[in-house]
């Protein structure tokens, strides 16, 4: 087996290049298109084994980050039989000082230029020959999205192993850069200037005073619309499935003593599937489509258009780029804080991830938008006043991010804003059909796998609650009754409060747990449509203003379990975790009782 | 003739070259690395809208820096008509 490793810049298509040649199809980089911890793959090629380790993206290898020691050290430990330094043909001068830094610490180096075709479009041309011969170690070119070039790489990997160089002397950083410099004016062309006009457009129009923000705004809202309007309809028809599924059970069933059944069809496989039917749909929408604008290149321009604000709660602007992963799922947040250099910055990023509602929330604030605040109303106009209103739900996200993050700057996690550096990398053309294979793939099914996961045994146990009495009433009647008091402080009841206590698995199921409760069925009971819920939840007592504290709550309380578990992880610290747990719950409280208490005492509700 | 400007004060659209890098110590290897060195000619390209942070062409990458940290790179160009706000060092 012989081991090479994967070396590069940031953003230079590393990964993609990874799965490209190892077909593995798991996308490493996993949000922001970084490879965090190395990823390891393998593949076959005349009738030899190769390993790939896909190091972590790096502008050098100073050690000076995490990353950077890591590739680093494996570097020098000699434990590779060859290093493949990925380059940006579109950038290769700076992508040339990683290069020759790597050529100092080995020999055994083979240049693979990534990104030829982006080049070919932008009028750049670059001369490979000359530039292998300039470095002295073998060059090829590669266009690792559309696989071009593939069989030449692994033919030169292969000539690779069975080289043998020494290392370059060690230069000193500036020689480093001159001499970068020097190569790519010898081997570098770029003449038709036209297209790279046209990205500054795009970028002037994207990221400018009058059209950055209002197009940003209009883009989110976007994708929001057709993930709200998209769901509508498969979500109903996997609810019919399920429901004609759960017959057949049944009928199955039958012969099984009640509370086996009970358990099985009423707790397990009814939670499960209304997870997977109210989960799916909007997943399958919102994950393509946010992995097109990322696959664009579009988020570090929101990350740039938003600096200005995470300056002032004086953190780090690639929190942006953790709060739009978190936005998928805030376990991936968590994980994409290691993106921020400077630790304070990324332990406030880390604390304040689940500020931003994750996909396993949209449900539930979509089905309280339409039913309380849209007036149950069917259409397109509906269903664009729900997503203007989810996107307003969403910037409340956002701003309580900041204002905790400033908070956090002013008091535990005192501090100056680091220096930061952040690269706009071009806008490259999306590849659709792997965008959607891989959001599929990778975060859809994931995603989903996870919940589901949860979401079984989270049903056998809130079964169980409501149907096993104490007295004479059932554990999860005694402890809503308990919560009760307490919750109408805070504009809820003590069955929605149980229902989040429940959800603490996953999200999603809170929703479900609530009418379970209210029905008093000892099961889940489903819906075919909204107006019947609506109906229930006014039988309850419900009002716009405990819907609009519901709402509030669900976007601001204890992360899931998952996330917190991830933020331990992270941190290593409990003091840390709790701090994470508490910071939201502390957040949405206090703005359920000021709006609970505001509208009590203005006789609005 | 010459002038002396720091890369904040940089228009949009402009060019110039490094002469000096005052940052700390975190920052001059962050900016080393991405090429930044004396000599180096950087474009001011994009003006996020509040101003401040900016983006630069930096040996053909687009780099966002902040202002505070923009400050500390001093640039040299070709003088012009109407002359930039310039740094005392």
């Amino acid at each position: 087996m012989n081991r090479i490793a994967l070396a590069g810049n940031p953003n230079v298509g590393k990964s993609t290049l990874f799965n490209a040649l190892t077909g593995l199809r798991q996308h490493t980089g996993n949000w922001a298109g970084k490879t965090v911890a190395t990823a390891q793959g393998e593949y076959h090629w005349q009738g030899e084994d190769y390993q790939l380790i896909d190091l972590p993206g790096t502008y050098s290898l100073a050690a000076h980050s995490q990353e950077e020691a890591v590739a680093r050290d494996f570097i020098r430990s000699g434990q590779a039989d060859g290093v493949v330094v990925v380059c940006d043909a579109t950038c290769l001068e700076r992508n040339l000082i990683l290069v020759l830094q790597v050529l100092e610490l080995t020999g055994r180096v083979l240049v693979c230029v990534n990104l030829m075709d982006e080049a070919e479009r932008l009028g750049i041309a670059v001369d490979l020959p000359a530039l292998s011969q300039r470095l002295g170690v073998s060059v090829v070119g590669v266009s690792a999205g559309r696989e071009t070039g593939l069989d030449a790489l692994r033919d030169a990997v292969a000539e690779l192993v069975r080289t043998d160089a020494a290392a370059a002397p060690e230069r000193a950083p500036q020689e480093r850069v001159g001499l970068a410099e020097r190569y790519a004016a010898q081997v570098v062309r770029s003449e038709n200037a036209q297209r790279r006009r046209r990205q500054q457009r795009l970028d002037r129009l994207l990221t400018s005073k009058s059209t950055g923000i209002p197009l940003m705004l209009l883009l989110f809202g976007l994708v929001v619309w057709l993930t709200v309007a998209g769901a509508n309809l498969p979500s109903a028809l996997l609810t019919q499935l399920f429901a004609q599924i759960g017959n057949t059970l049944d009928a199955w069933l039958s012969p099984a003593p009640a509370w086996l059944r009970g358990l099985l069809l009423d707790g397990v496989y009814r939670v499960t599937a209304w997870v997977v039917a109210v989960m799916l749909p909007p997943m399958a929408i919102f994950f393509p489509l946010f992995t097109l604008l990322e696959d664009l290149g579009y988020l570090p321009r929101v990350a740039f258009v938003m600096d200005h604000a995470f300056q002032k709660a004086k953190t780090c602007g690639k929190q942006c780029l953790t709060m739009c992963m978190s936005l998928g799922c805030n376990a991936c947040g968590v994980t994409g804080c290691r993106i921020i250099d400077s630790p304070r910055e990324r332990l406030i990023a880390i604390l304040t991830s689940s500020l931003v509602p994750c996909n396993g929330k949209f449900p539930t604030l979509i089905a309280l938008i339409t039913l309380f605040f849209v007036g149950g109303r069917g259409g397109l106009l509906a269903s664009a006043e729900g997503a203007a209103l989810l996107l307003g739900t969403l910037v409340l996200g956002v701003m309580g991010t900041l204002a905790c993050s400033r908070l956090l700057s002013a008091t535990v996690l005192k501090g100056m804003p680091s220096s930061f550096a952040l690269e706009l990398p071009p806008f490259r053309k999306p590849r659709v059909g792997q965008v959607i294979v891989r959001s599929m793939l990778d975060r859809t099914l994931f995603v989903l796998g996870r919940a589901v996961s949860v979401a079984a045994p989270a049903g056998a146990v809130i079964w169980l609650t409501a149907n096993l009495t104490i007295g004479d009433a059932s554990l999860l009647a005694h402890c809503t009754g308990f919560l009760d008091p307490f919750a109408r402080w805070f504009g809820l009841d003590g069955v929605i409060l149980m229902a989040f206590l429940l959800g603490w698995p996953a999200n999603e199921i809170v929703l479900p747990v609530m009418l379970m409760a209210y029905l008093s069925t000892g099961s889940l009971v489903e819906f075919d449509d909204l107006a019947a819920l609506g109906q229930l939840l006014g039988q309850q007592g419900w009002t716009w203003l405990t819907a609009a504290c519901t709402m509030l709550f669900s976007l601001f309380h204890w992360p899931c379990s998952t996330t917190c578990l991830t933020i331990y992880k992270e941190t290593g610290s409990v003091k840390w975790t709790a701090l994470s747990v508490a910071l939201p719950t502390a957040l949405g409280l206090g703005l359920c009782l000021c709006l609970t208490a505001a509208a009590r005492l203005l006789g609005l509700a | 003739m010459y002038e002396t400007l720091c890369l904040s004060a940089l228009p949009e659209g402009e060019s110039a070259y490094v002469t000096q890098v005052n940052a700390g110590p975190a920052m001059d290897r962050r900016l080393t690395d991405l090429g930044l060195v004396r000599g180096t000619r950087v474009t001011c390209v994009l003006r996020s809208p509040a101003g401040d942070p900016c983006a630069y062409l930096i040996r053909g990458a687009l780099i966002a820096l902040r202002r505070s940290d923009a400050d500390g790179v001093v640039l040299e160009r070709q003088a012009q008509g109407a002359p930039a706000r310039a740094v005392a060092t």
